[in-house]
């Protein structure tokens, strides 16, 4: 029986379109989306940052110096030395960090549970939907920023606290859009199969139903990266995110960095083109991953 | 027409008390007791405990939860939402000093945003896959990147360095002064209302291109007619109804934008009031602003939603 199915499964798939290799993969999608393919090398060299902060860095981003406050762009400090002589390019460079770390985790953890909670929906059907439709509906009745706001104001300012802050409207939207993909998936002939055979609920749901919302998870997942970082980079701005000394980017702009905008305005600029290169980034490599996975968008 | 606006009437009910319960638990109960918060927290050191007593019973912290809740949205019904610990004055009062500004400057901003993103929009689509169409997506892509404070504050440096000009702190009403309303709005405006549009450039370009592919185009290409009148009067027309949807969405996008930049700019507008309750830690305030924007989301997306199905009698019927 297994044996059968696999084999049915292999000739399927055989027939239907030869399987790229990675590297192939890759290639077809630079070619076809070159916007696409300058995000993924701006996300490329955000991680490289990332990774290699420590080799990376000239300074150590919490050391300040008293005596080289203020500095100018120079040689020894490209990016210049903030209120308290600690050098902006270092700072940045780690900040690339907290940035990923927060966009990673809170889409990841926001579009998991989002899609969960969308396919249980879908899948369950009667009371269990409508019940979690309408705590979906309540969710949805608050502004993005407004509730991460909320939420992060009661949680207090620290890095994993604005994960937890900007996750939580994530998921309310994630589920929206894979209830109803897990609705037709689950009118699949093939799932009636599995069904009639006598799979289990959760087989069912594991095996059948969630690799078919594979695509639109991804979609969604690499569209809210640079929602949650520059949600991230809102909320430490405005004093609930990440607490000083952490270099969190949104935190170099806040507070005293536009007050001395004719003394120094290299402290609010270059953070500022980081947020925006990063979060650029991701959305190019976003917008042209969802052309590339919708079906409805291919080939156009 | 008139079954459906009351379905949907019937609809948010339930959704506004859930929000209101939402709003009530986490500004209520998760940050513990708020007459310990205002003799100065844990910080405080010794506090007599006849005035905590005093202080909860003047609160109604000492009745249980769900009267207080009761009490909350009774209040709500009456437009009643308490006073602000911070300045003692009532909320409603608090609120209506600051109203007058975020409407301008969100009026605005939709203006701004509504002239740039349409003509935009529509070019990018028909002139789909070329540099045209490049130039406004990396353009528009570029917007949704940029963080609105960052636009402020490098709105600030600009006039600091090159002007040497300071924004004005008291918001002057354009009937009372024109002029010194508009030289303290155009930066903010200009602010919320890029972001904006980089929102709907993207949305416009997106439904045109889908009504571009219609049969009805097609007929319109194949009797003879010129660009103009197909794009103008067959595709624009179409393709204007999604974009009615935008004002819904777009509503989010302004709050957080007018959060974002009143900070920016220290305008004494509602969305500072939001940032600055919370860093007050003044719950009723923030409890009773966080459920406001919340009704105001729900209405305007009924309303969205009511203008759509009058337009489009399929939504209405199904």
């Amino acid at each position: 029986m297994a044996t059968n199915l696999e084999v049915a499964r292999a000739t399927a798939s055989a027939d239907l379109a030869p399987r790229l290799t990675v590297a192939a993969a890759v290639a077809k999608f630079v070619r076809t989306k070159p916007l696409g393919a300058i995000g993924g090398v701006i996300i490329l060299l955000m991680l490289g940052l990332a990774a290699f902060a420590e080799v990376l860095a000239p300074y150590d981003p919490y050391h300040g110096d008293y005596g080289l406050q203020f500095a100018r762009p120079s040689a020894e400090h490209w990016f210049g030395t903030d209120e308290f002589g600690r050098d902006v390019l270092s700072r940045i460079m780690y900040g690339a960090r907290i940035a990923l770390f927060v966009g990673f985790a809170a889409s990841l953890s926001g579009c998991t549970l989002g899609a969960l909670l969308g396919v249980i929906s879908a899948y369950w059907g009667g009371t269990v939907d409508l019940l979690l439709e309408r705590l979906m509906d309540i969710l949805l009745a608050f502004p993005q920023l407004i509730l991460a706001l909320a939420i992060a104001s009661i949680l207090g300012p620290a890095v994993q606290n604005v994960v937890v802050a900007i996750s939580i409207p994530v998921i309310p939207r994630v589920a929206r859009v894979i209830r109803s993909t897990a609705m037709s998936v689950k009118e699949n002939v093939y799932v009636e199969a599995v069904q009639a055979l006598g799979a289990s609920r959760p087989r069912v749901i594991l095996q059948h139903i969630i690799p078919n919302v594979a695509a639109p998870y991804i979609i969604m997942v690499t569209a809210q990266l640079g929602a949650a970082i520059l949600a991230e980079a809102a909320l430490s701005y405005l004093g609930l995110g990440a607490a000083e000394p952490t270099p969190s980017w949104g935190l170099m702009l806040s507070g005293s960095a536009p007050s001395y905008a004719e003394k120094a305005p290299w402290i609010a600029l270059f953070p500022g083109i980081a947020i925006s290169l990063g979060v650029f980034g991701f959305n190019l490599f976003g917008d042209s991953l969802r052309d590339a996975l919708d079906p409805k968008l291919r080939g156009r | 027409m008139r079954t459906y606006i009351a379905k949907r009437l019937l609809l948010i009910i339930p959704t506004l008390l859930g929000a209101a319960a939402l709003v009530f638990f986490i500004m209520r109960v998760i940050p513990g007791d708020v007459a310990l918060l205002i003799f100065g927290g844990d910080a405080g050191g010794h506090i007599d405990p006849k005035q905590l007593a005093a202080m909860r019973q003047r609160l109604g912290l000492d009745q249980p939860l769900w009267m207080q809740f009761g009490t909350w949205l009774w209040g709500v019904l009456r437009f009643d939402f308490g006073t602000s610990l911070w300045t003692g004055r009532p909320v409603m009062e608090e609120l209506l000093i600051r109203l007058p500004l975020s409407l301008e400057l969100a009026l605005a901003a939709t203006a701004v945003s509504v002239i740039i993103a349409i003509p935009f929009g529509m070019l990018a689509a028909i002139r789909q896959d070329t540099w045209v169409d490049y130039l406004v997506r990396v353009v528009s892509i570029g917007g949704l990147a940029i963080p609105s404070f960052w636009v402020g504050i490098l709105c600030i440096l600009m006039l600091v360095i090159f002007f040497g000009w300071g924004p004005p702190l008291e918001f002057t009403p354009p009937w009372v002064d024109p002029w010194a309303n508009f030289q303290m709005m155009i930066w903010p405006v200009v602010t919320v209302g890029y972001r904006y549009a980089a929102v709907t450039t993207r949305m416009t370009r997106s439904t045109m291109l889908e009504v571009l592919r219609e049969d009805y185009i097609r007929t319109a290409w194949a009797k003879g007619l010129r660009e103009r009148a197909v794009v103008v009067r067959h595709a624009l027309k179409n393709s204007m109804l999604p974009v009615i949807t935008l004002v819904g969405t777009e509503f989010a996008f302004l709050i957080g934008g007018l959060v974002v930049t009143e900070t920016v700019f220290t305008l004494n507008g509602v969305g500072r009031f939001v940032v600055d309750a919370v860093a007050h830690r003044d719950y009723p305030v923030v409890q009773a602003l966080i459920f406001l924007i919340a009704f105001g989301f729900v209405v305007v997306n009924l309303l969205v939603d009511l203008t759509y199905a009058w337009f489009d009698p399929r939504i209405r019927y199904r």
